[in-house]
């Protein structure tokens, strides 16, 4: 059994997105997953499966206490938070190709800005890292105890290393800041709309080095939905199917971990034997995709991960994306035609899934022309996967 | 309305010794820094796990480091920070691959922002933090100072 072109995306919704919404997740994911059953002309009560992060607040029993859906026979959840961002798909695929589930649901709802925290309880604000326990059981007793707290620290020290092998440059997460932002200024469900050049970004405060505030994902309130059907009943759906091509799952090191992240080599981590899973299932090669999207919650990660799925080889992510490389519409290969986390919105990864089907349909805010396959992927610092989509 | 300040941490988080590696944090009491071996492969590895990942052997024992390294990656943290290191922005946080092959992530206590680079080799040192708590820090190691020998 395969997941190969068993499934469809056949539905997109989302709740609009801002640094403050004042609503709680709960019912921002309900007004997502009512519109992208809208979109696909598909009852909600339809719905028999469900895929979620395991972080997600809205859970399967919120879930059909509101819905009033009795048919839930399958669901799953996805670990590693943006790492599984991809991966909600291809679970989704999976149990429709196993049989277990025919409608299945993808959602990610999260009111994360700054007045929001999560949108539950009565806290006003703050960060989550700024919550940690003040005694650590867990792996992060390794650095936080050391000043590295936040996830765009650890980041920092791994992009850190890959200047020292490589040589990347601040020009080089410029480009990828620049590229976004020029997407988001086309898009008008984006966040940060004003245009932004390599001097703003060069301008913008150092926070961890080498890394600066433009090199971070903004924080918002927001949802969105998907749904996924048996590629037979697709072309049954009001839109046009964006049909689940390959994809591929692969665990690996994670950035919170970062005290062993450094024990494997680059190509044995989890990214890079994704990458190897979906190029063979799929029978295409990196050179195919018409519009690629990474999990850009800080630059270097776009630089890193074109290197891992083969867009580029080893260490050549940065002059890759030099000269507006991943942007629209003539760059090498046109990335995150939303304006990604860093400009969108950072809906955990799960909106650039919604863009990549806008790709397939043609109704990209920043369409590339003739698009067939789009190419979507997790974090690929953390245990992680990625999906192929087809026309 | 609960005020924002309440749900931050405001102390300095510090570990909570677990059966898998408490034999660390007793060792970094003594001013000893100890990584796990095992007793078939001889690979240590870190941080404390109960099996060799390279041979899956459950044997082990709890080896003194050299304490010496190079820096392999590193950050300036410039904020927003924990309140725990506010007063100390900038500061400098490492990972340092040791003789013994494993990594560890610290800081260098006498490194100035600018002077930090990779491949520069440090040395452990112990700072207490709690009765129960020693954290492994690193200072510079400078040739002709006789720290390193």
């Amino acid at each position: 059994m395969t997941i190969r072109d068993r499934a469809a995306i056949v539905g997109i919704g989302q709740t609009p997105f801002a640094k403050h919404l004042g609503r709680s997740e709960y019912d921002m994911a309900l007004e997502a997953i009512l519109a992208a059953c809208d979109d696909a002309g598909v009852s909600p009560r339809a719905i028999d499966g469900v895929v979620r992060y395991d972080m997600e607040t809205t859970d399967e029993e919120n879930l059909l206490a509101a819905l009033g859906n009795p048919r839930l026979r399958s669901f799953a959840c996805t670990a590693w938070g943006g790492g599984g961002a991809a991966s909600t798909v291809v679970l989704a695929a999976q149990a429709i190709a196993a049989g277990m589930a025919t409608t299945v649901l993808v959602y990610r709802s999260r009111a994360r800005g700054k007045q929001s925290v999560y949108g539950r309880g009565r806290h006003l604000g703050g960060r989550y890292w700024e919550r940690v326990e003040a005694e650590l059981p867990g792996l992060n007793q390794w650095h936080v105890p050391h000043g590295l707290v936040s996830a765009f620290q650890e980041m920092a020290m791994i992009a850190m290393r890959h200047r020292i092998e490589y040589g990347t440059t601040d020009d080089h997460y410029g480009e990828v800041a620049v590229a976004f932002r020029g997407h988001a200024v086309r898009n008008p469900r984006a966040v940060m709309r004003t245009p932004m050049t390599l001097a703003d970004h060069h301008a913008s405060r150092l926070v961890s080095d080498p890394l600066r505030l433009l090199d971070c994902c903004i924080e918002t309130d927001g949802a969105v939905a998907l749904l996924v059907v048996a590629a037979e009943r697709a072309r049954d759906c009001r839109q046009p199917p964006a049909y689940v091509l390959a994809g591929a799952m692969a665990a690996g090191r994670h950035h919170i971990r970062l005290a062993s992240f450094f024990e494997t080599a680059r190509e044995e981590d989890g990214a890079p034997r994704a990458a190897r899973q979906l190029w063979e299932m799929a029978g295409v090669k990196p050179a195919d995709v018409d519009v690629a999207f990474f999990y850009d919650f800080f630059t270097p990660l776009v630089i890193m991960g074109l290197e891992d799925y083969g867009f580029c080889g080893r260490g050549e992510g940065g002059p890759f994306v030099e000269r507006g490389g991943l942007a629209w519409p003539h760059g090498r290969l046109v990335c995150n035609t939303n304006g990604g986390q860093l400009s969108e919105a950072f809906i955990h990864g799960v909106n650039k899934l919604n863009e990549a089907v806008r790709q397939i349909r043609g109704t990209s805010s920043s369409p590339v022309e003739g698009c067939e396959l789009a190419f979507v992927a997790g974090a690929n610092t953390d245990p992680t996967g990625a999906v192929l989509l087809r026309r | 309305m609960m005020r924002r300040e309440a749900v931050i941490t405001r102390d300095l988080p510090l570990p909570l010794p677990t059966l898998d590696n408490e034999e660390f944090y007793a060792a970094a009491r003594r001013g000893e820094l100890r990584f796990q071996r095992c007793a078939s492969c001889g690979r240590f590895r870190h941080y404390p796990r109960p099996l060799c990942p390279s041979c899956l052997s459950r044997d082990f024992t709890w080896e003194r480091s050299t304490g010496r390294g190079t820096v392999f990656t590193w950050t300036i943290v410039r904020g927003p920070t924990l309140p725990a290191f506010e007063a100390a922005l900038p500061y400098n946080v490492v990972d340092v691959v040791m003789e013994e092959g494993v990594h560890f992530v610290s800081q260098v206590v006498d490194c100035a922002p600018e002077d930090l680079h990779a491949g520069m080799p440090v040395e452990a040192v112990f700072v207490p933090a709690s009765d129960e708590i020693t954290l492994v820090k690193f200072r510079c190691v400078r040739s002709g100072d006789g720290l390193s020998r």
